[in-house]
């Protein structure tokens, strides 16, 4: 109101809401045109200090131009006949890792609020996972696939059997347990004195403290781990079915088309565009998440 | 020390409070323990307001920790309507608001003064029914579905004493509420407190180191002195029963003698009162 009274002259205003989005796809075009500047200006041999490579070579196997990425999606896979659309494949496989992300997402967050939950009612649990859990980060991806996926060919129930797509889950869960532990535990942590004591002057116990306070204090650190989680999810799934060697996801459509890059040079492209599709779909979700928390992130208020 | 105080409380054989040789040692680094009170007794009868005033490091906030269970003495005990400290923290016996008015910020106004009600099992209709009763007592029906962040910090106070309210407690335990409030708002909540104590009967314990608010307020002050935190007198308001008070009693002759008392009390001029018995003014 006030905004508007003392800037009369300006005419046109961008909704509120509107200006994120408006602000990402200038990002998006900022780094398309910078793409094509370079290629067109840039020196065919890349940019060389010594005999380092510092900037690319800009030929069109190395650079292809965004509407050679564009226009590739609408042609078939390959030479055959009953090839699909180079797209439907792709959002096949990013919805195949997509599946695969979200229970790894799903079996992480719940492995992670459980350790922070243990680890925030137990002082000496937090002194003897913690640790661990951060440990456990540092372990690469590439090393543990392929225990996880002889683990779990050892893995028979009954009816159940492990099945791959599973391994690659459970390392997507390896990933996303981290962040949401951490932060999950921070949140819970972080309601005021005041508030706890309150609690304890109402004698409540730990579970009732739990669900009217710690939880609720805690989501404004929760949904950005979550978000953390779900992206690591992603990465986690594509990186693990490489490396497991498992088909119909877009880690797989990654390896495989970049060996087409010497002759078809747009097609590697098509599953790195459908990755990070994936990765935008997960982190939206979580998006979605937050806006039916938002009354839990309203600001602390000081009397 | 005995209720003998000329109140206008009647006798009750039980006390709201009772504090009997009360220490409370916080251990430091290296044995270098800090004495937060050092046998300090005290009784409270029903309906009596009661303010502790004293310096910083005096123990007074650690007094009233103590009496609302929120910490265990180190000596002496404390029994709280012939019950132990613990007993009448798990009964619900008392209600309790902060300097911070600690306000949930995901409830409104209702929610949050609802939530010690929602806590100990009552009814949906029975909440809302005292819920907005609670409202209509501190003034602030129009902001029923306002959350604090919308609140001045007067306004989150007086939601933080309904909140104390809310399950119609014998007993209020209140330390240093209106601490960061502005002087005019101070004064205000003041007022309305009077009212609502005068409505409610409920005894108070009422820390602060404001001394008009203390003499305005209370029955008795209890002046502290600090290191280690001792009681150094009570002194007697008998400025009259709560639901006479108004704001002309500011201006009151017994009022500023009484403020004068507690003034010198506090700067550590016993003067000719010590050794007197309590309850005579001196000058």
């Amino acid at each position: 109101m006030t905004e508007r009274t003392l800037t009369p002259e300006r005419r046109w205003r961008i909704p509120r809401l509107a200006r994120p989005a408006l602000l990402g796809v200038l990002g998006l075009v900022a780094l398309a045109v910078l793409w094509e500047l370079y290629k067109f200006f840039g020196p065919n041999n890349g940019v060389l200090i010594g005999d380092l490579t510092v900037l690319p070579r800009t030929s069109d196997l190395a650079m292809p131009h965004l509407a050679t990425m564009a226009l590739r999606l609408f042609e078939p896979v390959t030479g055959a006949a009953t090839a699909l659309p180079l797209w439907l494949a792709v959002l096949q496989a990013c919805a195949f890792t997509l599946g695969i992300a979200a229970v790894g997402w799903i079996v992480g967050v719940t492995v992670g609020l459980a350790l922070a939950l243990l680890m925030q009612r137990f002082r000496l649990a937090e002194a003897a996972i913690l640790p661990w859990i951060v440990l456990s980060q540092t372990v690469p991806l590439i090393a543990i696939a392929p225990l996880v996926r002889r683990w779990g060919a050892q893995v028979q129930l009954g009816e159940f059997a492990w099945e791959n797509w599973m391994s690659v889950a459970l390392i997507a869960s390896y990933l996303a347990f981290f962040p949401v532990s951490i932060g999950a535990l921070r949140g819970l942590v972080a309601p005021d004195a005041n508030h706890v004591d309150l609690m304890h002057c109402y004698a409540v116990g730990w579970w009732k403290t739990l669900w009217r306070l710690r939880l609720p204090a805690s989501v404004g650190y929760l949904l950005p781990a979550l978000r953390l989680a779900a992206v690591s999810a992603v990465i986690g799934s594509v990186v693990a079915e490489v490396s497991i060697g498992l088909r119909g996801g877009i880690g797989r459509l990654i390896v495989e088309y970049a060996g087409a890059a010497g002759g078809d040079p747009g097609k590697p492209w098509a599953p790195i565009f459908g990755s990070v599709l994936v990765g935008l779909v997960a982190a939206g979700f979580v998006g979605l998440i937050g806006l039916f928390l938002r009354r839990f992130r309203r600001g602390e208020v000081n009397a | 020390m005995s209720t003998l105080s000329n109140s206008a409380v009647p006798a009750v054989d039980v006390p709201a409070v009772d504090i009997r040789s009360v220490g409370r040692i916080f251990p430091g680094r290296k044995g270098a323990s800090v004495t937060a009170l050092d046998n300090v007794s005290l009784t409270v009868a029903p309906g009596e307001f009661v303010s502790l005033i004293g310096p910083s490091g005096c123990g007074k906030s650690t007094l009233l920790r103590l009496i609302a269970d929120l910490d265990v003495p180190t000596s002496g005990n404390i029994r709280v309507f012939g019950k132990p400290a613990r007993q009448a923290r798990i009964d619900q016996d008392y209600g309790i608001a902060f300097q911070q008015a600690g306000l949930l910020p995901w409830r409104t106004v209702t929610g949050n003064i609802e939530l010690p009600l929602e806590l100990h099992g009552v009814d949906r209709p029975g909440r809302r029914a005292r819920a907005a009763e609670l409202i209509e007592l501190v003034g602030l029906t129009e902001f029923a579905g306002s959350y604090p962040d919308q609140l001045s910090g007067g306004m989150q106070q007086r939601v933080a004493i309904a909140r104390s309210l809310a399950e119609r407690p014998s007993l209020l335990l209140m330390d240093e509420p209106f601490g960061a409030l502005d002087e005019m708002t101070r004064e205000r909540m003041q007022n309305e407190l009077v009212r609502i104590c005068a409505e409610t009967a409920a005894a108070v314990v009422f820390v602060t180191h404001s001394i008009p608010e203390a003499v305005f307020l209370s029955n008795r002050v209890v002046v502290m002195s600090p290191r280690p935190g001792r009681i150094r007198r009570v002194v007697p308001v008998g400025l009259g029963a709560m639901r006479d008070r108004g704001e002309d009693l500011r201006e009151d002759a017994g009022f500023f003698r009484s403020l004068s008392t507690v003034r010198d009390l506090l700067h550590g001029d016993d003067g000719p009162a010590i050794g007197a018995p309590r309850g005579v003014e001196t000058r």
